[in-house]
C-alpha cells in the first residue's frame, strides 16, 4: 500500500511502539498507544457499519446515589489515604494486587456504620480532557462494584470523576502518571458525627 | 447574535470572482479525493473551445494552496487584525506582482479599504467602516473581504468559548474568535470545564463542581443567569446542544455506568442512548440534529459511532489510518467530522461525515469547527500547559489565539 503523509507518521509510530515492546520498556517520552499496540494494524481497523450495542461484561450497574444524600457529611481524606487504588494506563479494571486496598476500605465500612465513603476517579494526563472524565467515573464505578461486591451497601458509595484535572503529582513522565491514575477514597461522616 | 452584528453596513452576499486557484495536488492515497468543499463544475462550450469554470476553488483538506494577496496603507493594530483574519481563512500575503488581489487602504482614525482585482483592473469592493472600535471595523473589512473572494461568510465576528485554567481551579470564558476581549463567565473558585455553546444563541452548558459535585449547568449570557441542568448522581459530563438547541446530549453515571443520555432543553424527557460498561465520551450533533456522533469503544476497537437522536442502533463511523479517535466534532455543512486522534502525541484530523479515509492536520487535541465549516479552533500543549490554535483545515494554516487568561487555554467551543 502507498504510504500517504498521514500514513508516514503512524507507520513510525507502529515501528516504534514495536521497538519498544521489544525491549520491554517504554522510552521516556513514549506514549504507548492504547488498543494499538502492534495488534491492531491499519487493515484492522474496523469499516463503517452497525456495532453490537450495550456488550454485556460483568454486572449490569448499580445506580448511583442521589447528589444530595451525603450534602453536609464531614470530609476525610487522610483515613483511607493509603488505600488508594492505582490503575493500569486507560483501564478501570482493579488490578489483583490492589484489590486488598478495595478490601481494607469495605472492612473499613462495616466497623464504622454509618460512615460512607466517596470514591474519587483520576487519570494521567495522556488521554483527551473529556474521555479521561468518563474514563475517571469508570474507575470510581469499578470501585464501587468491588466494595458492593464485598458487601457494602451501594447507598454507602459515592462516585465523583475529576478526569485529569486535579493530579496527586505533577510532572510528565511515567512515574507521575502511574501515581495519577487513581481511585481515592474520602470518607465521609454524617453532620453528628462531625 | 449581538457580537455578530455587523457594524450596521449589512453584508452583500453575492458570490465573489471565481477563483481557479492551483488544484494540482500532491499524490492523494489510492483512490481518496478529498473535496473540502463542493466544487461545481461547469462546462461551457463555445465554438468549439472549451472553457473550464470553477465556481470555487477545489479545496482539499490540508493541501490547498492559500490564496496570495497583498496588502497596504495599513498600520498597527488594523494592519495586525487583518493579517490574522485572513490567514487563518486560507490566504497568504505576498508581493503585489505574484498577488491575486490587491488590498489597499488606510486605518487614520477608521478604516476604509478596497480589494482589487489586478488582472482585470476591476475593484470588488471598497468600503468605509466607523462605530466600534478599529479591532471592530479591521474585523468587518476582513469579513467583506472573505465573502467576496470566496462565497462564504468570513468568521472575523464570531465568538469562542473555553475553560481556563488558574492553579488547581479552572473557569469558563468567551473571547472574540482571535482570544481577544476575553469576559470571565464563572466564578465559581473550583473546576468548571467542557463549555459548550448553544448554537445560534448567547447561552453555554458546562459542567461545573461549584456544588461539590461534577453538575452540567445552563448559563444565559444575555442575563447572566443560570441554572442547575443536570444533577443526577454520579458524574454529569460532556454536555452537547442540538443545533436547534431544542436538545442536549450528555454523559451520565446515574444508572451506574457511564453512558449517552439526552433530554429536552428544560430537563425533560431523559432518555439513555447507550447501555454499555464500555466507554462513551463527547458527544457532538449532526447539523440535521438526526444523529448524535460520540467516541465509543466496541470490544477493543476504539472508534466514533453515531447514534439517532431518538435512539436506535450505534453505527460506527469509520476513521482508517487513525488510532483511539475521541472528542468528534460534525462541521456545520455536515460534510466532516473533526475529531482528536492519539498517537505518540495527540493528533487533529477530519474525516468525511460518512466516514472513511481520514486526513491528519497538526499535533492538538479537541477540535471545534467553526460557523465556515473551514478554520478549526483547537487546543495545543505546549510546554506544562495548553495553548488555542486556529487551523485553517484546507491550507494548514496554523496561528495561535491570544491568551484569554490564566495559566491553560483548553476545551474550545465555537458559537455558530
Amino acid at each position: 500500500m502507498k504510504l500517504t503523509k498521514f500514513a508516514k507518521p503512524l507507520v513510525l509510530a507502529l515501528a516504534f511502539t514495536v521497538a519498544a515492546a521489544g525491549c520491554h520498556k517504554h522510552p521516556s517520552g513514549v506514549t504507548p498507544l492504547p488498543g494499538y499496540a502492534g495488534k491492531n494494524k491499519l487493515e484492522d481497523v474496523p469499516p463503517s457499519g452497525p456495532i453490537r450495542p450495550g456488550e454485556e461484561v460483568g454486572s449490569t450497574g448499580t445506580p448511583s446515589n442521589d447528589p444530595n444524600s451525603h450534602a453536609n457529611w464531614g470530609e476525610h481524606t487522610d483515613i483511607l489515604q493509603a488505600d488508594t487504588v492505582y490503575f493500569a494506563f486507560d483501564s478501570s479494571v482493579i488490578k489483583e494486587d490492589e484489590k486488598p486496598k478495595v478490601a481494607a476500605v469495605a472492612d473499613y465500612l462495616k466497623g464504622n456504620t454509618p460512615n460512607a465513603v466517596k470514591v474519587e476517579g483520576h487519570c494521567d494526563e495522556r488521554g483527551t480532557a473529556e474521555y479521561n472524565r468518563s474514563l475517571g467515573e469508570r474507575r470510581a464505578l469499578a470501585i464501587r462494584e468491588e466494595l458492593i461486591r464485598l458487601g457494602i451497601a451501594p447507598t454507602r458509595v459515592d462516585t465523583i470523576s475529576y478526569g485529569f484535572d486535579r493530579p496527586a503529582v505533577q510532572g510528565h513522565d511515567e512515574a507521575a502518571w502511574a501515581k495519577n491514575r487513581r481511585g481515592v477514597f474520602v470518607v465521609l461522616t454524617p453532620p453528628t458525627a462531625q | 447574535m449581538k457580537d455578530n452584528e455587523n457594524l450596521g453596513l449589512g453584508l452583500k452576499s453575492r458570490a465573489g470572482r471565481e477563483s481557479c486557484g492551483d488544484e494540482t495536488s500532491p499524490p492523494l492515497a489510492r483512490g481518496v479525493v478529498l473535496a473540502f468543499s463542493v466544487c461545481l463544475l461547469t462546462l461551457i462550450s463555445a465554438r468549439g473551445q472549451t472553457e473550464l469554470q470553477v465556481s470555487k476553488a477545489i479545496e482539499v483538506v490540508g493541501q490547498t494552496k492559500p490564496i496570495p494577496v497583498s496588502m497596504s496603507g495599513f498600520s498597527g493594530e488594523v494592519a495586525q487584525v487583518l493579517e490574522f483574519d485572513l490567514y487563518v481563512q486560507g490566504f497568504t500575503f505576498t508581493s503585489p506582482e505574484a498577488a491575486q488581489y490587491l488590498i489597499t487602504g488606510s486605518n487614520n482614525g477608521s478604516v476604509t479599504g478596497q480589494l482589487r482585482d489586478p488582472h482585470n483592473n476591476s475593484t470588488m469592493l471598497s468600503k468605509a467602516y466607523t462605530g466600534a472600535s478599529l479591532r471592530r471595523q479591521a474585523h468587518a473589512f476582513s469579513d467583506d473581504i472573505v465573502l467576496k473572494v470566496t462565497g462564504r461568510k468570513g468568521i472575523a465576528q464570531t465568538k469562542i468559548a473555553c475553560k481556563v485554567q488558574n492553579g488547581a481551579n479552572s473557569e469558563i470564558y468567551i473571547a472574540d474568535f482571535d482570544g481577544h476581549n476575553a469576559q470571565m463567565v464563572t466564578r465559581d473558585d473550583t473546576l468548571v470545564v467542557a463549555p459548550c455553546w448553544v448554537p445560534g444563541r448567547l447561552a453555554l452548558y458546562y459542567t461545573s463542581y461549584k456544588l461539590n459535585h461534577p453538575d452540567i449547568f445552563y448559563h444565559d449570557l444575555s442575563t447572566g443567569t443560570r441554572r442547575v441542568f443536570a444533577r443526577y448522581g454520579g458524574s454529569n459530563m460532556s454536555p452537547a446542544a442540538s443545533p436547534d438547541g431544542s436538545q442536549v446530549a450528555m454523559i451520565l453515571s446515574k444508572d451506574g455506568w457511564t453512558d449517552l443520555y439526552v433530554c429536552q432543553a428544560d430537563g425533560t424527557d431523559l432518555r439513555r442512548l447507550t447501555k454499555s460498561p464500555q466507554d462513551e465520551s463527547s458527544p457532538c450533533w449532526s447539523p440535521d440534529g438526526k444523529w448524535i456522533c460520540y467516541a465509543a469503544k466496541d470490544k477493543e476497537h476504539r472508534s466514533l459511532c453515531k447514534i439517532p437522536a431518538s435512539g436506535g442502533t450505534p453505527q460506527r463511523i469509520a476513521t482508517t489510518g487513525t488510532p483511539s479517535p475521541t472528542e468528534p466534532d460534525w462541521s456545520p455543512d455536515n460534510k466532516w467530522i473533526a475529531y482528536t486522534a492519539q498517537y505518540r502525541n495527540f493528533e487533529i484530523c477530519v474525516v468525511p461525515a460518512g466516514g472513511g479515509q481520514a486526513t491528519l492536520l497538526v499535533d492538538g487535541e479537541d477540535p471545534s469547527w467553526a460557523p465556515n465549516s473551514r478554520t478549526l479552533i483547537y487546543t495545543r500543549r505546549q510546554g506544562g500547559g495548553t495553548v488555542l490554535s486556529l487551523l485553517d483545515a484546507p491550507t494548514k494554516q496554523v496561528k495561535d489565539v491570544s491568551r484569554i487568561s490564566g495559566s491553560s487555554n483548553s476545551q474550545p467551543s465555537w458559537a455558530r
